[in-house]
């Protein structure tokens, strides 16, 4: 059951992945595209915990919560820069 | 048993990934797209760290926590950063379909 479920997510979740991007490319203002990088990084996780029970390995969860770190770090440097024109005052 | 449950789980993670960006791709302004990341996105990959932890802890027959600390994490930062996000287009008043407050009153800048 387990082997025709994982396709699908697979596929969902890379649809999620080509949405997100794309309102990162296209969207009109720049909280939009953070928004969109953000959620970029989510899908990504996603991604990656899938891939983990896929090929039964859990090495791939370090990468995953190296990425909700960073994504975290990096989505509120940019809120910053908008709010004040500045990162680190 | 616990295949069916893992499927389930999977199967509700996906969907509400996919549910989730297509909100953000296809909602009319900012503050509704704000929406569909910041809450279903972070439920479905809640759904899939809690399929992953399922697996890996009656496959190796020991508790899988690695997973915990993704999920207690993305659970945590998403709030946050949607507040940030939220607090930035006000800030530099993007475009509402419903009415906004309209600019931020001066305050302790100090947040």
């Amino acid at each position: 059951m387990l082997d025709t479920v994982i396709p699908i997510a697979y596929a969902l979740v890379s649809l999620a992945l080509v949405l997100s991007l794309w309102r990162l490319l296209r969207g009109p203002d720049a909280p939009d595209r953070i928004l969109g990088l953000d959620t970029l990084y989510v899908n990504t996780i996603a991604l990656l915990v899938l891939l983990g029970i896929h090929l039964g390995n859990a090495i791939y969860f370090e990468a995953a919560l190296l990425i909700a770190m960073m994504g975290f770090v990096g989505t509120v440097a940019l809120c910053k820069y908008l709010l004040r024109g500045d990162i680190i005052e | 048993m616990i295949d069916i449950l893992l499927s389930l789980l999977i199967l509700t993670g996906a969907i509400f990934t996919f549910v989730g960006s297509l909100g953000l791709a296809r909602l009319q302004d900012f503050y509704t797209r704000l929406h569909g990341p910041t809450k279903a996105t972070t439920l479905g990959v809640g759904c899939l760290l809690v399929a992953s932890a399922i697996y890996f802890s009656v496959r190796d027959e020991g508790i899988s926590l690695h997973e915990v600390l993704v999920t207690l994490f993305l659970f945590i930062t998403a709030p946050v950063s949607a507040h940030l996000l939220a607090k930035a287009a006000l800030h530099l008043q993007v475009k509402s379909l419903a009415a906004t407050p309209a600019a931020e009153p001066e305050r302790d800048t100090s947040v």
